[in-house]
């Protein structure tokens, strides 16, 4: 009944290779957070303000971004838009369809961010002499990102998880592509993969364990 | 402009792979749900050092991309010997899946239930069982129900992933059509999106409403 031999050695050979793929997963992931972040301040403040069409346009992506798979916004941007005569790699279209994920979801976790913070702060800086912007740089901003740090973490970790989808439009640099390419050339599939699977999980536990340890550091009176 | 080759048959077809996708779901959401009622309750219940081990366990689940978990499952069941077809391998896999996250859901709403309140179920004369059925269960379900909401649609955006291991659903019957009329994609994946956003959109517009509801009662 048993009968296949695991084949661990090629697999740990190609260790090398894969943490370069596993260093590109993290900057695709970094990068589509922090778009997705600056993406999801300016949608979720579209979506308070009172002109008709900027609310129209955030809550229909934020809508979209929810209520469909990320795989068929990853196939959109690499597919969809292709058919408009807007070619975009591999990469580039993980990286589109991932951030336009991210925004969707930051947007609304902002949302409840936003409505942490207590208007009386807004007008209190207002009156010590802060402009508009000011005040919402300095006073809102940061409390607003203290209140969602953790769901922004998990957020992240999402992100991270979600690159992997890559490999289905071709990416073959990140660490899910470069397991693949290493799977279709030896057929040794659970070895390659198990130890990807250890590398995605030590990934998500590093970030996680990081994001902590810089919540103590910042939030702490 | 609005010249296509699409036919009602591919309509039907893409019916088909909505049908499975739903399918999918609801096993998936059902065999989820039981074994995160029973993680959640165990790791509610028991002291927290005996249950790491199955902390440890789901949160793989949690941590590890759900497209290589579904590789990872679908080349490890025939090493073992055993057949399956693609879609019993998804249905377990994301029922697996399903449990680890439904079993935090579980856990926080036991632990939202205050604990004087449980004692005074218990000394009133209440069994374990009666205490779970009658006590815990109506005011854990306020604080699980929208978080499960959630995590259904999750799980059934989530089925698109199956595609990759061969299970014609929504997404990969419209990738079929994609790669037969090669010129129309944005059609096809529009069409696509619309089913998803019609099947999700409305539950989780319900999920906000009884969360807001529940919020309002308190």
């Amino acid at each position: 009944m048993f009968d296949y031999t695991f084949h661990w050695r090629p697999a740990l050979r190609a260790l090398p290779q894969m943490l370069e793929g596993a260093v590109v997963t993290l900057q695709i992931a970094v990068l589509s957070m922090l778009i997705g972040i600056a993406l999801g301040v300016v949608l979720s403040l579209m979506r308070q303000s009172k002109s008709p069409v900027l609310n129209l346009i955030a809550s229909t992506w934020i809508e979209i971004a929810r209520n469909t798979p990320a795989l068929l916004q990853i196939y959109m941007a690499y597919f969809g838009l292709g058919q408009l005569g807007i070619r975009l790699d591999s990469f580039v279209a993980l990286l589109v369809g991932i951030t336009f994920n991210n925004a969707g979801y930051l947007a609304e976790t902002f949302r409840g961010g936003f409505r942490a913070v207590p208007q009386t702060q807004i007008r209190a800086a207002r009156s010590l002499g802060f402009n508009a912007i000011e005040a919402f740089y300095m006073i809102v901003l940061p409390q607003m990102f203290r209140a969602v740090f953790h769901p922004m973490t998990n957020q992240m970790v999402w992100a991270i998880l979600m690159t992997s989808l890559g490999v289905v439009v071709g990416l073959n640099t990140d660490l899910t592509g470069v397991t693949q390419d290493l799977n279709v050339r030896t057929f040794r599939t659970f070895e390659y993969f198990a130890i990807a699977a250890v590398m995605y999980y030590l990934i998500a536990k590093i970030v996680t364990l990081g994001a902590r340890a810089v919540a103590w550091r910042l939030f702490r009176y | 402009m609005f010249e296509t080759a699409l036919t009602a048959n591919d309509l039907w077809f893409m019916a088909q792979g909505a049908g499975w996708t739903l399918l999918i779901t609801a096993i998936a959401m059902a065999g989820g749900t039981l074994l995160g009622i029973v993680f959640g309750i165990t790791r509610a219940s028991l002291p927290g050092w005996s249950t790491l081990p199955l902390g440890f366990l789901l949160d793989i689940f949690r941590s590890v991309p759900l497209l290589i978990q579904l590789i990872l499952a679908n080349s490890f069941i025939p090493i073992l010997g055993l057949r399956a077809t693609p879609f019993t391998v998804s249905c377990i896999v994301l029922a697996l899946y399903t449990s680890a996250y439904c079993s935090e859901i579980v856990r926080g709403g036991v632990e939202a239930v205050p604990q004087t309140t449980r004692r005074a179920a218990r000394s009133l004369g209440m069994s374990w069982w009666q205490d779970m059925t009658a006590i815990v269960y109506p005011i854990a379900l306020r604080v699980m129900l929208p978080s499960w909401i959630g995590l259904t649609l999750g799980v059934m955006k989530d089925t698109a992933l199956v595609s990759w291991i061969g299970v014609i659903e929504l997404l990969k019957s419209s990738q079929i059509l994609i790669n037969r009329m090669q010129n129309e994609p944005l059609l096809i994946l529009m069409i696509a999106g619309l089913i998803y956003f019609l099947i999700s959109f409305p539950i989780s517009r319900l999920g906000a409403r009884l969360e807001k509801r529940f919020r309002e009662n308190d």
